[in-house]
């Protein structure tokens, strides 16, 4: 697989650009702040992004998507990121929608799929029970018997876990508490008896909830894939999210590094351009240099996922670690290099930073990948 | 947009099936050998001094065919294969462990720039005793006092009617006591700006007037000389490009010598044997499945990941060219990254061998400190760090006045 993009695949990209910084663009996630937006997004946006084709990018079109996998997804992610747009994409686009494509039963699939696509349906995942990401650290247990099983535990940064039409949750149907096997996922219904969701306020002015259940009653019908065999689902879930989001990062470290290029160019001190030091220029190069990097990365890993290659995850433990890393560099350089005006509210500068940091820490930062690639490699 | 024509698939089946026949029946056994030592890497030359018959007839067989310059026109002595067959060609030597047949600045530098710029007669004169191995080539660029700032040499040609006469002096010149000729910048305007009033010329280094004198490196080797040049007399035909057009020619070549540079070493090893990691686990041990170092363990794997994703961009670049899009601001970045992670490489393998690594003098192949001083000279050599990020700033990223 060569390592560029082809025309659809620019066409696509050419038009997410489009509509991102029209429909979806920084001062549009700073009105959601500012007013204290219930819903932290604009579903009506969101019915726009998903008629052209972002909510079903990775839905197949026997169940009303377009299809376009990994690739396009991190297309519009890149955008996404560009813009800071605030959608329910990962959410449910990415990791709703791998859930029911790697483990859904027909009829999950028929029910949800197609209203996912439409952008009718919300769908979050509560998987992570710790702070630092973890996600086999299940300590939340179903409970039961013949088919019926009760949900017990709670769960931590739920992205649009407020929202959500369904919840994906991880529960310990057998094993240890930090043990990868004895997994089960399962479709809850938010509104049912036992279940509190709290939303969460986070320093990207983004969607997290957290979710608490007490013998929340739930069928085999609702469990995702097989009973005890949900880390493989969820890993396939958290490696397309994960991939996703570096994309994401990638998008928002692009942006911000341009912004900074520009303020370079145009202010003025001690009666030059500041962009004339060399003290600048070098870390400006050297931050060129990583984002050239996270590009590369960011593009193999979702065709790695695509392909369905056997090294997928190393990729995007490479992807994920290295663009959460560099757009951690590159929001921190964008920051200093603006000086007072970026520590401003005013100025958008600082929601890069932000959005850098919690998309970072999300399913795993640059040490969480790091250590994983590491181990996938065999040391 | 490349002018070779794409091989139809089946044909370039057909051609890898005889690649692969011609390599099992002419590669000597001893030329599929991994390389050891400097003593197996044939430079070619008037004085060559082949290892052993198998690398004498493995240069010869490979020249015949022009497959030492598998792409280079086939009226110059090269191989004239389009992009598709060279793959092909290289794929098939690495399944066969085939050595390059003959390593060379008149292949990976001069070459191209010959090519590009040289008149007929220069490239029928030079182009084939290139591809042959028959004369080896050194780079005169450096001066005592012309390093980062290239541009300001002072080595002179004057201009003698039907001759130049050079005088000055050339430092950093790689293999300067062992080479043939040499392609070599030098002063003929001393007016105006200093990048225009430079030109480049090829001559015999048996030239009379002409002198080297070895450079003792921190590594315990000299490839390098200092080279002199007293009253060296020069035809004029031997002036590549126009007069004080020079640099132009220079940069180009200098782009071919940091993409030689930036690229050395750094394979993508996802999924492959042989990561610094697994070296370290083989000499420190594993602890619970991980590093048995923890600090080095995440050193070393912070590495691993530049190092692929390098690996990556250097995949991406190439793809990116091949389909046509502009790739030329590139070549800055591969430098200065790829040198940097190759002195970080080397830092580690010291760091895992511990006190092992400290061996020095000896003179063994397998002697560890010798090679983490080499790569110091990466960073340096080709245009420093530094000066690659000035052409970021200045070329890529429009910074003013840079």
């Amino acid at each position: 697989m060569s390592l560029v993009l082809n025309e659809d695949q620019l066409m696509f990209r050419d038009a997410a650009k489009r509509f991102a910084a029209e429909r979806a663009p920084i001062a549009e996630l700073r009105r959601l702040r500012d007013s204290n937006d219930a819903t932290g997004f604009d579903r009506a946006v969101w019915k726009e992004m998903a008629e052209m084709g972002w909510a079903g990018v990775l839905v197949p079109e026997e169940h009303g998507g377009v299809g376009f996998g990994h690739v396009g997804a991190g297309l519009i992610a890149q955008e996404i990121g560009r813009n800071l747009s605030a959608t329910p994409f990962v959410s449910t686009a990415v990791l709703g929608v791998t859930a029911l494509l790697k483990g859904g039963s027909d009829a999950q699939k028929q029910a949800l799929l197609p209203k996912m696509a439409a952008g009718e349906v919300v769908l979050a995942l509560a998987s992570d029970e710790r702070s630092r990401h973890s996600p086999y650290n299940v300590a939340t247990r179903a409970v039961g018997s013949a088919g019926k099983y009760k949900l017990s535990g709670a769960k931590v940064h739920v992205l649009d876990g407020h929202v959500a039409d369904r919840l994906i949750v991880s529960a310990r149907t057998s094993g240890d508490v930090d043990g990868r096997d004895g997994m089960t996922l399962f479709l809850v219904d938010p509104k049912a008896a036992g279940v509190s969701i709290r939303r969460v306020s986070i320093v990207d002015s983004r969607n997290a909830a957290t979710v608490e259940l007490r013998d929340v009653a739930v069928t085999s019908d609702d469990v995702i894939g097989a009973v005890d065999k949900g880390a493989a689902i969820l890993d396939a879930v958290l490696d397309a999210g994960r991939a996703v989001l570096a994309a994401e990062l990638l998008g928002l470290s692009e942006e911000a590094f341009e912004r900074t290029l520009g303020y370079l160019r145009e202010r003025d001190q001690f009666g030059v351009k500041i962009g004339t030091f060399q003290g600048l220029q070098h870390r400006a190069a050297h931050l060129f240099c990583e984002i050239e990097l996270v590009r590369s990365t960011v593009l193999r890993a979702l065709q790695s996922l695509d392909a369905q290659e056997k090294h997928a995850s190393s990729l995007i433990c490479l992807a994920k670690g290295k663009a959460s890393d560099v757009a951690r560099l590159a929001t921190n350089e964008a920051v200093q290099m603006h000086g007072g005006i970026g520590m401003t509210d005013e100025f958008d500068i600082g929601f890069f930073m932000k959005r850098a940091c919690a998309a970072g820490e999300t399913f795993g930062d640059a040490y969480f990948h790091t250590d994983r690639f590491a181990q996938l490699s065999g040391y | 947009m490349s002018a070779q024509p794409e091989t139809p698939r089946g044909s370039l089946d057909d051609f890898r099936r005889e690649t692969r026949q011609w390599l099992e029946a002419n590669c000597p056994p001893d030329m599929r050998l991994p390389v050891v030592d400097e003593s197996d890497v044939c430079w070619g030359g008037r004085h060559v001094k082949f290892k052993n018959e198998a690398q004498r007839v493995w240069l010869q067989r490979m020249a015949e065919r022009g497959w030492t310059v598998p792409e280079w026109p086939k009226a110059y002595g090269g191989g004239g294969l389009g992009k598709e067959e060279a793959k092909v060609l290289r794929e098939e030597m690495a399944a066969l462990n085939c050595r390059a047949p003959l390593t060379s600045f008149g292949i990976s530098m001069l070459g191209p720039a010959l090519l590009k710029y040289g008149n007929e007669a220069q490239k029928r004169e030079h182009i084939p005793k290139i591809v042959r191995g028959e004369i080896r080539w050194c780079q005169g660029y450096s001066e005592p006092g012309a390093g980062s700032d290239l541009a300001s040499l002072k080595t002179r040609a004057d201009d003698q009617g039907d001759h130049f006469l050079i005088n000055g002096s050339k430092i950093w010149t790689s293999y300067g006591d062992k080479a043939d000729w040499i392609f070599c910048l030098v002063r003929t305007n001393f007016e105006g700006k200093k990048h225009d009033g430079i030109s480049f010329l090829l001559f015999d280094m048996a030239s009379s007037g002409i002198s080297t004198r070895p450079i003792r490196l921190i590594s315990g080797y000299s490839p390098f000389t200092q080279t002199f040049f007293d009253n060296v007399k020069v035809p004029k035909e031997n002036l590549l490009g126009e007069l004080n057009k020079g640099w132009t020619i220079a940069k180009y070549l200098l782009t071919h010598e940091r993409n030689m540079i930036g690229g050395m070493g750094l394979g993508l090893r996802i999924g492959g044997k042989g990561t610094l990691g697994q070296l370290a686990a083989g000499e420190l041990g594993l602890a619970g499945g991980r590093l048995a170092d923890p600090v080095l363990r995440a050193d070393i794997a912070k590495f691993e990941l530049d190092a692929n994703a390098f690996a990556l961009t250097m995949e991406r670049v190439q793809a990116e060219a091949k389909a046509g899009n502009e790739t030329g601001a590139m070549s800055s970045m591969l430098k200065y990254y790829g040198t940097e992670l190759n002195k970080r490489r080397a830092e580690l393998m010291m760091s895992i061998a511990g006190t092992e690594g400290l061996k020095f003098g000896d003179g063994g192949a397998e002697e560890l400190a010798p090679v983490w001083l080499r790569t110091k000279a990466n960073s340096i050599e080709g245009g420093t760090s530094e000066v690659q990020l000035n052409i970021i700033a200045k070329h890529v990223l429009k910074l003013p006045g840079a």
